[in-house]
């Protein structure tokens, strides 16, 4: 990656997402996603599963959403919720879509999986005025106590497969991440990072802490200028 | 209950179907057209709408077409507020009889599988309606219809006919029935290009459209077989220059290869090998002849024979020209985003992955020219190896997605 030194990340958008929206059952990171997006947004959820987020931020916020899903399965269930999902691959599909299609892009827990991670984040940006991501943290101390003293690839809650059969193909820390986000122009708008329980950590910490401590990180980004270094 | 309608004066329409036609939409009674030339086309044994002089068609040929019948069947009841229309858009060489035992094969209607009493097409909450389109051969006007103008069947002097001004002929079949705009407008192929031609021509008309295994426009591959098709039927001499009915022959041969042909695109390697493989007909060893030794042969010798039986070769020869002329994109500055620019309605594409007459990539473009436009759209690849033809049969996973989408789509409109 291109981050050598520690970065000089201003603390601002390491305060953390706040209070999360009111829980009946929903998971917590489509909560925390919920937090994030505004009332009545159009919202294009990449790697949308079984359509349980879309649907969440159709009927809590009135979200005209659309996604995008790989498996037939999970096409079929968003069609039987009467949500408008297209079968298909953040790799290949997304260069259809136009520049500002959407008001907020989504991609959960997938951009590890895709085979050109920076040209996907690039098209996110492009295609949504603000973009929501969440990751695996491949810097969890419990990822790096597994390679550092096992000498094992990690298996997790978050990456459960063995090494050869992961669809995991780019691991990345939270701190590789903001790299990227430099690297491609993003603007972090708020980052959060979540414990191993998918709970966010609440306090205002070192950022260098959240990479350790982070199971997962979750970021609100926007189209910035790309760092010309 | 249809008074204008005794069946009586009406043979071609099946009794049971009097009960599910809209009570304020006389239907003409002379539902057998006396001036078909053409004896298969005479009697549609279903209902008929004539347009008359003073509502003609006007054709993207630049002809307005007048007089002209469309001929039709529908299932299910038109509720009170008018809302529950549904359009099916047939095939090649489908027709109106979607969910009736067909009048010349006996054979069921041609989609019972996706529609009928609680199917994803459910005639229990929808009024269904499907039109033999114009050009064809099963009641609507066509080139085998009487020519006003000569006395004549029109043969080649029947304008080109496109997808365009076979929807704009529903369309008046619409108006005619009184249903203001459609709930639902579905079909395969052929039936396809008519839903995405509804739902870019008349936006506002259509609330949820499915077309499925079709293309924004027809591939040069696939004109190609749609041109060996029309040369098999020209080189047939009984064609006679289109003039076959005065002459009292049917150019059969050249009809069946055309048929023949045909059919093998609308399936696959695969589902050919598990069907007929190299397998003998009659036998296990070759005959040394030409004799359709193989079952793969037979088969479509049969296809090609049947066929003949109940579809007009000039009809064939317009349906197919028809196609392939459609190039939606064309129409509206070779960008096909424009062609549903601002539309309102939701959209589910279907796809087969052993279709290579309308292959995924067909489907793919038409859902990225819908997601330029922002268009509510889905999509479903659906694994099948039975080629093209996948949308006509017992295909669960097509009903399933089919089904969610329907029923949402109901839930949308408060049916």
């Amino acid at each position: 990656m291109t981050m050598s030194r520690s970065p000089s990340l201003s603390p601002a958008p390491w305060q953390g997402i706040g209070a999360l929206p009111h829980d009946d059952g929903a998971r917590i990171d489509h909560l925390i996603v919920l937090g994030l997006v505004p009332p009545n947004a159009r919202v294009l959820d990449i790697g949308c599963g079984d359509g349980s987020l879309l649907a969440l931020l159709r009927d809590r916020r009135g979200v005209d959403g659309r996604g995008i899903e790989l498996s037939r399965e999970g096409v079929n269930a968003c069609l039987a919720r009467g949500l408008p999902v297209i079968q298909g691959d953040a790799d290949t599909d997304l260069e259809n879509y136009p520049d500002d299609a959407f008001d907020v892009v989504v991609l959960s827990q997938t951009i590890q999986a895709t085979r050109n991670p920076r040209i996907v984040l690039e098209h996110l940006l492009r295609i949504g005025r603000q973009v929501v991501i969440s990751f695996p943290n491949f810097g969890h101390w419990r990822v790096r106590a597994e390679l550092g003293f096992r000498g094992r690839m990690p298996v997790t809650t978050l990456m459960p497969e063995a090494w050869y059969e992961t669809q995991n193909i780019h691991h990345c820390t939270i701190r590789d991440f903001v790299g990227l986000c430099r690297v491609v122009g993003a603007r972090i708008e708020t980052a959060q990072a979540l414990n191993a329980r998918g709970r966010p950590m609440r306090f205002a910490m070192p950022w260098w802490v959240w990479n350790l401590m982070g199971a997962q990180g979750v970021f609100l980004l926007r189209r910035g200028e790309p760092d010309p270094t | 209950m249809d008074t204008s309608l005794d069946p009586a004066t009406a043979p071609g329409a099946p009794v049971d179907d009097v009960s599910t036609r809209d009570p304020s939409q006389p239907v003409d009674p002379r539902s057998r057209d006396p001036k078909s030339a053409d004896p298969k086309s005479a009697d549609p044994k279903s209902p008929v709408a004539l347009f008359g002089t003073d509502e003609p068609l006007a054709m993207d040929a630049g002809v307005a077409l007048a007089p002209f019948r469309i001929a039709y069947q529908t299932a299910g009841t038109l509720n009170a507020a008018r809302t529950n229309a549904v359009l099916i858009c047939h095939a090649l060489t489908g027709d109106q009889h979607f969910a009736h035992t067909h009048p010349l094969t006996g054979k069921p209607g041609w989609w019972e599988t996706l529609v009928g009493p609680g199917k994803p097409v459910d005639t229990d909450r929808y009024f269904v309606i499907c039109s033999n389109v114009i050009g064809s051969c099963m009641g609507s006007t066509g080139p085998a219809s009487l020519d006003p103008a000569t006395g004549r069947a029109y043969g080649l002097d029947f304008p080109l006919v496109t997808i365009r001004d076979m929807v704009r002929a529903q369309a008046m079949l619409l108006d005619r029935l009184g249903i203001p705009d459609l709930f639902l407008c579905i079909g395969g192929s052929m039936g396809g290009m008519q839903v995405l031609q509804w739902a870019a021509s008349y936006p506002e008309r259509v609330f949820a459209a499915m077309p499925i295994a079709t293309g924004a426009r027809h591939s040069a591959q696939n004109i190609a077989f749609h041109e060996v098709g029309r040369q098999a039927i020209m080189a047939d001499p009984a064609w006679a220059e289109g003039r076959y009915l005065e002459e009292g022959t049917r150019p059969a041969k050249g009809l069946g290869v055309a048929r023949m042909g045909a059919h093998i695109t609308y399936l696959s390697e695969p589902a050919l090998h598990r069907k007929f493989g190299r397998r003998f007909q009659g036998g296990s060893a070759p005959t040394f002849s030409f004799n359709a030794d193989f079952q793969i042969e037979s088969y479509l010798r049969h296809q090609g024979l049947s066929f003949v039986e109940r579809f007009d070769a000039n009809a064939y020869l317009y349906l197919t020209r028809a196609m392939d002329y459609f190039d939606l994109a064309a129409d509206h500055g070779g960008v096909l985003a424009k062609a549903f620019q601002g539309t309102k309605t939701r959209f589910c594409v279907m796809s087969f992955t052993s279709d290579w007459l309308f292959p995924t990539a067909d489907s793919r473009a038409i859902v990225h020219a819908l997601n330029a436009a922002s268009a509510a759209v889905a999509f479903v690849e659906v694994e099948s190896d039975k080629g093209h033809d996948a949308f006509l049969l017992d295909e669960p996973v097509m009903f399933n997605a089919a089904r969610g989408f329907i029923d949402a789509a109901a839930r949308a409109r408060g049916l």
